[in-house]
């Protein structure tokens, strides 16, 4: 047997005893999900055991060193452990930006007292953070923000306000782009981390067309960052003013997550489940659904030949933004396809059979999909300048 | 298996794109034969040369004096085929009648296989019975009659089929049109009696027959296979070549969408150049985001065939109509980007949009492998 089959053996074993029934279900709803944190509570019982037994392994974060709380394994071990658990529908233990955007830039970027200290944090669940990129007035155009922090020293005075900070009401940390120097455009950002129990922090969160709220204002009213938060432990990530690089490397994080090239079921066939839940199918939405899926079943080949090239470092750096755009786009389409399906049942919004207007919740919140993370003509833009390689682009 | 090429598939793809490049170009190949009105629609000189490259046989096995190489490789000989728009019998012989061959008996492969991979002959495939793919009904007749048999009907969009020597035809022995059961493959010789072409130059300049069997008398050995047990057959002869003819999509797609980009570098128009403006470059981004996903698909779907997987029957379906999507997609942009000059003769976009056009229709449309997606998927 070899390494990667006896990894798959005694991996199957681990989980069978290791994961409760309860946490082999599908997430329906935002209590589903474990995201940490010093305010955090569990759901139940399951869903304690389960985020300790794998914090305990270092499952939360399996490819990430043991050192920093990871389990240390190899991108295939890794591969491994993420097709087996998707084979008993095992839920992750813990969901955070942390895990997906900050750790990966830490990895990356992060000095050794850094990892040493954020990354442990990150994986034990202790701190939950959330991200500062966008401002009222730079979305997708993050060279234009305003937010400013001022040269004290050994601190920095933060004041501007952040919006789509998702989560900012909830999180304790967070990972905020903040301009240090007036005069040059790229090179005059800095990536900083804080605390957001601080004096001059405060959020207000914005509510959405589905009604939910998950996005937040983020305002900052003299805060004072520290430039270090002890021996080798810098308060930003980098160099000064060279925020943008880590901010990049961190967007293509981002994009790849959002494109759902990491799993999840945003980019699967839907024909067959429809018709069972529908029942009979006007033949020309059928036809649709029939287009839709061999675009979900194509764009799901994309995905995986994504993630191999990936791991051997074969795709083309700006590659994330095709996922992304493609990705975002089909899954708009996807829902467009379940909301015309489900008929008059598909709208109601706050029925028991419908969960709560779940579909409809769902179908208004992935129109976000094509804004958030860069649009999808942000993308377009980058697949023009960076692989196509177009003039003036 | 990680979707992307191993060592010697990438090594294979490096010779596949600079041979074709040179020997398979436009002008020295599809100009030069189309212009010359040429009767076979191809060069017999090139095929001469891709049987020395190794690619004739490429799919026969090693013990019948092939390489044994897979779809994987088939497919990328197949790209750079379609990139160059180079017209050979290569798919109709190399893949869709060879697949039908390794059924064959040892006396079968002994009489047809040498001379194929050899590139002295050329051998084609007869399928469909109407103008739309549909192989599902098969009304051509072979009745017994002695020691053989006695084909009667007639064949459509037999591509290459008056220059090939042989013709695998699929027939019926048994039962009513529409049965899954009770086909039987033929090998038909080029000079059998009874059987005639009506060659016609399709719009991409290839040829292609419609065929009629006017009581041919056959022999037992012109059977392929079982007889009444040709369906599967024919559906791992229908695979391979929908998968095969993806791959050669997915490179009339990349030739169309390069000649296109660097047609955006290059003309100017208001004083700048026209990849400047941003409605070319989102429908030029987007359309390289369609095209890599179908050469994804079309990956997947070869090694799930090369690895005798259940799912290569879905996913051919799915790679054959995202390619059509994809390429259908690069064509017409690349015509439409290129402006009045897309439109002329000279210029080879527009040939692009031809071959693409024939390539659809080939073993099936986006639209009839949708429709099977969906089928196999029950609903």
């Amino acid at each position: 047997m070899s390494d990667l089959e006896s990894f798959r053996a005694e991996t199957r074993v681990w989980l069978e005893a290791n994961c409760p029934p309860e946490m082999r279900k599908p997430v329906r709803d935002e209590a589903d999900v474990y995201w940490g944190g010093r305010n955090a509570t569990f759901k139940n019982d399951a869903q304690k055991a389960w985020f300790e037994v794998c914090r305990d392994k270092g499952y939360t974060v399996p490819e990430w060193p043991k050192e920093y709380g990871g389990a240390g394994l190899s991108p295939a071990e890794g591969k491994v452990l993420r097709q087996e658990m998707a084979r008993i529908g095992a839920r992750p233990p813990l969901s955070s930006f942390g895990i997906w955007m900050l750790g990966p830039a830490l990895l990356h970027f992060g000095t050794e007292g850094q990892k040493k200290r954020f990354l442990n944090e990150i994986a034990a669940g202790e701190i939950r953070w959330c991200q500062g990129y966008s401002e009222p007035g730079s979305g997708s155009d993050l060279v234009s923000m305003q937010t400013f922090g001022e040269d004290k020293g050994d601190h920095w005075v933060v004041n501007g306000q952040k919006i789509w900070t998702s989560y900012a009401d909830e999180a304790d940390w967070i990972f905020c782009l903040v301009r240090t120097d007036k005069q040059n455009k790229y090179q005059g950002i800095t990536f900083m981390l804080f605390d957001m129990a601080g004096d001059g922090v405060s959020t207000k969160p914005i509510k959405l067309i589905s009604g939910n709220s998950p996005f937040c204002e983020t305002f900052f009213d003299d805060v004072e960052v520290p430039k270090s938060y002890g021996e080798d432990c810098p308060g930003y990530v980098g160099e000064i003013n060279r925020g943008w690089d880590v901010a990049k490397y961190l967007l293509g994080h981002e994009r790849e997550m959002i494109s759902g090239a990491g799993g999840g079921d945003r980019t699967a066939a839907i024909g067959a489940a429809l018709k069972r839940n529908a029942g009979e199918i006007d033949p020309v939405l059928r036809a649709e659904l029939a287009q839709f899926d061999v675009d979900a079943l194509a764009y799901s080949a994309m995905g995986e030949k994504f993630l191999d090239e990936l791991k051997v470092g074969k795709a083309h750096p700006a590659q994330p933004n095709m996922m992304k755009y493609a990705g975002t786009e089909l899954n708009k389409r996807r829902h467009e396809l379940m909301m015309a399906a489900g008929g008059s049942r598909a709208l109601e919004w706050e029925s028991e059979e419908t969960g709560g207007g779940k579909g409809a919740r769902n179908w208004l919140r992935t129109k976000a999909n094509s804004i958030e993370g860069g649009t999808s003509e942000v993308m377009l833009n980058v697949i023009s300048k960076r692989i196509l390689d177009l003039p003036g682009a | 298996m990680p979707l992307y090429y191993d060592d010697d598939q990438a090594m294979l793809a490096e010779t596949a794109q600079q041979f074709m490049a040179e020997e398979g170009a436009i002008a020295k190949q599809l100009r030069h034969w189309r212009d010359r009105d040429c009767k076979d629609g191809f060069g017999h000189g090139l095929w001469k040369q891709f049987a020395e490259m190794g690619f004739t046989g490429m799919l026969v096995d090693e013990d019948d004096g092939g390489l044994g190489m897979g779809h994987v490789e088939a497919g990328i000989v197949l790209e750079n085929i379609g990139r160059n728009l180079t017209p050979s019998p290569f798919l109709s012989s190399s893949v869709l009648a060879v697949t039908a061959l390794k059924h064959g008996s040892d006396d079968v492969r002994g009489r047809w296989l040498p001379g194929l991979i050899e590139g002295e002959k050329v051998y084609s495939v007869a399928i469909d019975e109407g103008a739309k793919h549909r192989p599902e009904t098969i009304a051509c007749k072979a009745e017994k009659s002695g020691n053989g048999f006695r084909l009667s009907g007639k064949k459509d969009f037999v591509v290459y089929g008056a220059s090939s020597e042989m013709i695998v035809v699929a027939a019926r022995t048994s039962g009513d049109d529409s049965d899954s059961d009770g086909i039987t493959l033929f090998a038909v010789p080029q000079d059998a009696d009874g059987m005639s072409h009506d060659s016609v130059r399709l719009v991409d300049s290839s040829m292609a027959s419609h065929v009629a069997f006017d009581g041919v008398e056959l022999d037992g050995d012109a059977v392929i296979g079982e007889v009444d047990g040709g369906r599967e057959v024919l559906n791992a002869m229908l695979m391979a070549g929908r998968v095969g003819a993806s791959a050669e999509g997915v490179g009339v797609a990349q030739g169309a969408m390069d000649m296109t980009v660097d047609y955006l570098k290059q003309r100017k128009q208001f004083g700048k150049l026209i990849g400047e403006f941003q409605a070319l470059q989102h429908r030029a981004a987007h359309l390289y985001s369609e095209v890599e996903i179908a050469r994804a698909v079309t990956i997947k779907a070869a090694q799930l065939l090369d690895g005798g997987s259940e799912k290569a029957d879905l996913m051919a379906s799915v790679a054959k109509a995202k390619v059509a999507k994809a390429a259908g997609l690069a064509v017409k942009e690349g015509v439409q980007m290129h402006g009045g000059i897309g439109m002329t003769d000279e210029y080879d976009i527009g040939l692009y949009m031809k071959r693409d056009r024939a390539l659809q229709e080939f073993l099936g449309d986006q639209y009839y492998h949708a429709g099977r997606v969906a089928e196999m998927s029950g609903y």
